[in-house]
C-alpha cells in the first residue's frame, strides 16, 4: 500500500504530478473537440433540415461515413493526412517548407469531426421537437426570422438537446483516449509511460480507469444540473 | 489516386477481415448472453443484485474501451503465477482471448441496457391479457414477452453490432492483425497514409452497411403491420468507444 | 492521389495568378522539430514528464553547434517516417538505423551509434542456451551469416518473438526467420518487455544497448541478452538522424555538427553517460 502511494504520489519518484497534468490534457482536448463538434454538428443539422438536395446529400454522407468507420482510423487519417494536405496547399500558396499540425490540434479536430456527426443528429432531433405552434405564435406576433431564431428556436433547441449532448460528451471523453496513439501526452499515454517504466501496468491502468470514471460521473452531475436549470418553467414533456 | 497501389492495399487489408469478423461475432454472442444475465440482475428484487448490475454497467460505460483492453492485457499479465494456479493463463496468455474478453465485457454493459429497454417496453396490458387466458411462466415469455421485447430492442441491438465491428479495430493495439492492425503496418511500410486508410475505411463501411441493411430487413419482417416509414441508412445512435 | 493533386494544382494556378506563387526552395533553417519515441531508454525516454536520453543530449549539442533552435515531438515509432514525410517533424532521432529500405524514402545523417541488435530473454528460459552468445554477426557478409542463422533456427523453431512494429528487427525476422518463429509486433518496446516478463512471448529482438538498460528496470529484473549480436544488412549502418531527401542543406548542417561533436569528445562524454562506454563511431569528414 505504501508502495502504491509512492508510485502514485507527488514525490520525486511518484507519477502523481505527471498524471494530473495528463488528466488536464485529456479534459482540454476533449473540451476543444466537443466545442468544435457542436459547431460542425449545428451546421450539418441545418444542412439536413434546410439545405437543398446536394447539401442535404453531403450532410447525410458525412454522418453516415463518420459513424460507419472506426474512430481510430479517423484519428490516424487526421494525424497523418492533415499535415500532408495543409503542406501541399501551403506550398502552392508560397509558404516555404512544411506545415505541421501539432498532435493537440489534429486530435481536437478529429474528435470534433467525429462528434460533429453525432451532435448533428442530436440538434436535428431537438429542432424537430420544437413545437410548430410556438413558431407560428412567434410569427403571428410579427417576429422576424432572426429574432425568432434567437428568442424561440435556440433556447428551445438547447434545452431539448441537453440530454443528447450529455451523451456525446461522455463519448468524446472516452474518444480522447484514442488520441494517445498520436503521441499527445494525455491520461492514457502517460499511463503507458508509467506502466512501461515501472513494470506495474495493472496499477496504472486501474488508476486511469478510476480517473476517467470520476470525470464521467462528475460531468453527468453537471449536465443534470444544467438541464434542470434550463427546464425551469417547463413541465417534463415526454 | 494510385490505383494499382490501392488495389494491392485492399487485397492485403482483406486478409485481416476474417479476424475482424471473428472477433466481432464471437464477442457479440458472448456479450448478448452476459447482457441477459445483467439485465435480469438489474431488474431483480434483491438490492445487492441490482447494485452489482448498476455498478458493472456504469463502470464499463464510464471508462474507455481502449483502457479496458490495456488493463486486461498488460495489467493481468502482471499476475501470471496466480492466473496459472487458477488455470486461466493458457487463455489470458493469448492476445486473441484478451481482446475477446475486453470486447465482451464492454459490449455486455451496453447490451444489457438494450435488453432491459426491450423488456420494459412490453405493454403491461399484453401481459395481463395473456395471463387472463391462462398463460404463465415459460409460455408467457415465449409467446408474448420475448417476441415483443425482441422486436422493440432490434434497432438498438443493430447499433450495438455496428459499434462492435468498429470496436474490434482497437484489438490492433495488442498485436492483433485485424483490418486496422494491417492498415497501420501497411502505412509503416509504404508511408502512404491516405490511400491505405481510404481502403480500410471502405471495408468497414461496406460491412456496416450490410449489417444495417440486414437489421432493417429483419425489422421489416418482424413488423408486417408497420410497413412503410423508411428510416435513415444507419440507426441513430452509433458510438461508444 | 492524382485527382487530389489536380485539385491542388488548380488551386496553385489561382495562387500564381494572384501573385502568391513562390519557388519551393529549401528554406533557411533557424529552427527544427525533431520526432522521437520517448520510450526507448537509454536513447530517449521520459522521466517525471521530462524527455531525457542520449539523443536528447546529442540534439542539444548539435543544435547549438548548427545554431538551430530545436524542439522535440514524442510519438510512436512506426509513425515517425510518415510524420517526417508529411512535414509534421523535420528530423527523426529515435534510435533509427540507416537501412537501405528506409533510405529509399528518407535521407540519413552520419551514424552516431552502432551497438548492434540482439535477443532478449527471461532468465531460466529455454532460450538461455541460444548459440553464438556475444558473437558479432555482420549481415553484410550474408553467406557466412546464413550458416550461423541456420543453427539459430533449430533453437528458435516454434518460439514466439516480439519486436517493435516497423523496426529493423521486424525486417530481420521477416527476412531470416519467417515461418520458423511466430512474430508479434508492438507499438513500443516497453510493451514487448511487459509481455516478455509476463511470459507471453519467448524472446524479443531489440537494440543491444536498449536491452542492457531495460534489464535495470524493476519490472524486467529477469531480462537477459542471449545469442549473437547482429549488425549490417537489414540492420543498416547504425542509428542516424532521419531527414527528408529534399532538405540537403539541413543534412549538411547536422552532419557537420555531428562530426564536430565526435571530434572534440563531447559525444564521447554523452555516450559514456548513457551507454557506459565510448560509442563514438568511425566517421569521415
Amino acid at each position: 500500500m505504501e508502495d502504491i502511494l509512492t508510485l502514485f504520489g507527488f514525490g520525486p519518484t511518484g507519477w502523481g504530478g505527471a498524471l494530473l497534468k495528463a488528466t488536464g490534457m485529456t479534459l482540454s482536448v476533449a473540451a476543444c473537440g466537443f466545442v468544435l463538434g457542436s459547431i460542425i454538428g449545428s451546421l450539418v443539422a441545418w444542412a439536413k433540415l434546410r439545405g437543398n438536395g446536394v447539401v442535404r446529400a453531403a450532410a447525410n454522407g458525412y454522418t453516415t461515413v463518420l459513424r460507419g468507420i472506426p474512430d481510430l482510423l479517423v484519428i490516424y487519417l487526421f494525424y497523418f493526412g492533415g499535415s500532408a494536405l495543409l503542406t501541399s496547399a501551403g506550398r502552392m500558396f508560397g509558404a516555404d517548407g512544411f506545415v505541421g499540425v501539432p498532435a493537440f490540434a489534429s486530435g481536437a479536430a478529429a474528435i470534433g469531426v467525429i462528434s460533429g456527426a453525432y451532435q448533428a443528429e442530436v440538434f436535428r432531433g431537438a429542432f424537430q421537437s420544437v413545437s410548430r405552434g410556438e413558431l407560428e405564435a412567434a410569427r403571428s406576433v410579427g417576429m422576424r426570422s432572426v429574432l425568432m431564431f434567437r428568442r424561440i428556436v435556440i433556447p428551445q433547441v438547447l434545452r431539448l438537446a441537453m440530454p443528447g449532448l450529455g451523451n456525446v460528451w461522455q463519448l468524446v471523453l472516452k474518444e480522447s483516449a484514442l488520441i494517445s496513439i498520436t503521441g499527445l501526452v494525455e491520461l492514457l499515454r502517460q499511463s503507458h509511460v508509467a506502466a512501461g517504466s515501472t513494470g506495474r501496468p495493472f496499477e496504472f491502468y486501474i488508476l486511469s480507469c478510476v480517473i476517467y470514471f470520476i470525470i464521467a460521473i462528475s460531468s453527468t452531475r453537471i449536465f443534470n444540473v444544467v438541464e434542470a436549470r434550463m427546464s425551469k418553467g417547463f413541465g417534463r414533456m415526454a | 489516386m494510385d490505383m494499382p497501389f490501392m488495389a494491392e492495399a485492399f487485397v492485403s487489408l482483406l486478409r485481416g477481415l476474417p479476424l475482424t469478423l471473428n472477433l466481432a461475432a464471437v464477442s457479440m454472442v458472448a456479450a448478448s448472453i452476459l447482457a441477459i444475465g445483467l439485465a435480469w440482475l438489474r431488474m431483480s428484487d434483491v438490492a445487492p443484485a441490482r447494485a452489482t448490475a448498476i455498478g458493472y454497467v456504469s463502470f464499463f460505460r464510464g471508462t474507455p474501451l481502449l483502457v479496458q483492453i490495456f488493463l486486461i492485457y498488460y495489467g493481468l499479465g502482471q499476475f501470471r503465477p496466480t492466473l496459472q494456479a487458477w488455470g486461466l493463463w493458457p487463455f489470458l496468455r493469448e492476445p486473441y482471448w484478451c481482446a475477446l474478453l475486453a470486447l465482451t465485457l464492454n459490449a455486455a454493459a451496453y447490451a444489457s441496457e438494450v435488453v432491459r429497454g426491450g423488456l420494459l417496453s412490453v405493454p403491461a396490458a399484453q401481459v395481463e391479457a395473456a395471463r387472463a387466458v391462462g398463460m404463465s411462466g415459460l409460455l408467457l415469455y415465449r409467446r408474448i414477452i420475448i417476441p415483443i421485447a425482441l422486436r422493440q430492442a432490434l434497432p438498438a441491438y443493430g447499433s450495438e453490432i455496428i459499434i462492435m465491428i468498429k470496436s474490434t479495430s482497437l484489438a490492433s493495439v495488442i498485436t492483433m492483425m485485424e483490418v486496422t492492425g494491417l492498415a497501420a503496418k501497411l502505412i509503416a511500410e509504404s508511408f502512404r497514409v491516405i490511400e491505405v486508410f481510404v481502403m480500410a475505411g471502405a471495408i468497414y463501411l461496406a460491412i456496416n452497411f450490410m449489417v444495417a441493411q440486414t437489421i432493417a430487413a429483419v425489422e421489416r419482417w418482424l413488423s408486417p403491420h408497420l410497413r412503410a416509414a423508411p428510416g435513415s441508412i444507419l440507426p441513430s445512435e452509433i458510438a461508444h468507444v | 492521389m492524382t485527382s487530389f493533386n489536380s485539385i491542388i494544382a488548380a488551386v496553385a494556378v489561382v495562387g500564381l495568378l494572384l501573385g502568391h506563387g513562390a519557388n519551393a526552395q529549401e528554406k533557411q533553417w533557424t529552427k527544427i522539430t525533431i520526432g522521437t519515441e520517448g520510450s526507448f531508454a537509454p536513447w530517449n525516454y521520459e522521466e517525471g514528464g521530462k524527455l531525457k536520453g542520449l539523443e536528447i543530449d546529442l540534439a542539444e549539442d548539435i543544435c547549438r553547434r548548427a545554431k538551430l533552435e530545436c524542439s522535440f515531438i514524442v510519438q510512436d515509432f512506426d509513425g515517425l517516417i510518415p510524420a517526417l514525410n508529411v512535414g509534421k517533424i523535420d528530423a527523426v532521432m529515435s534510435g533509427m538505423s540507416a537501412t537501405a529500405k528506409r533510405a529509399e524514402v528518407i535521407a540519413f545523417s552520419q551514424p552516431y551509434a552502432t551497438g548492434g541488435q540482439t535477443f532478449g530473454i527471461q532468465k531460466g528460459g529455454p532460450l538461455e542456451a541460444l548459440p553464438f552468445k556475444g558473437e558479432l554477426i555482420n549481415l553484410n557478409d550474408e553467406a557466412s551469416a546464413l550458416d550461423k542463422i541456420e543453427k539459430l533456427k533449430a533453437a528458435l523453431k516454434g518460439k514466439t518473438i516480439g519486436v517493435q512494429a516497423a523496426s529493423i528487427n521486424a525486417s530481420f525476422l521477416d527476412r531470416y526467420l519467417k515461418g520458423i518463429v511466430d512474430v508479434r509486433e508492438y507499438k513500443a518496446t516497453t510493451q514487448h518487455d511487459l509481455d516478455l516478463s509476463a511470459g507471453r512471448i519467448d524472446a524479443i529482438v531489440a537494440s543491444y544497448n536498449y536491452i542492457l538498460d531495460a534489464a535495470k528496470k524493476p519490472g524486467n529484473r529477469d531480462m537477459l541478452t542471449a545469442g549473437p549480436r547482429f549488425i549490417g544488412g537489414v540492420f543498416g549502418n547504425g542509428s542516424s538522424i532521419g531527414l527528408r531527401k529534399s532538405d540537403v542543406k539541413l543534412k549538411a548542417m547536422l552532419d557537420e555538427a555531428l562530426i564536430a561533436s565526435f571530434a572534440d569528445g563531447t559525444y564521447k562524454n554523452i555516450s559514456e553517460k548513457y551507454f557506459g562506454y565510448d560509442a563514438t563511431p568511425q566517421y569521415k569528414r
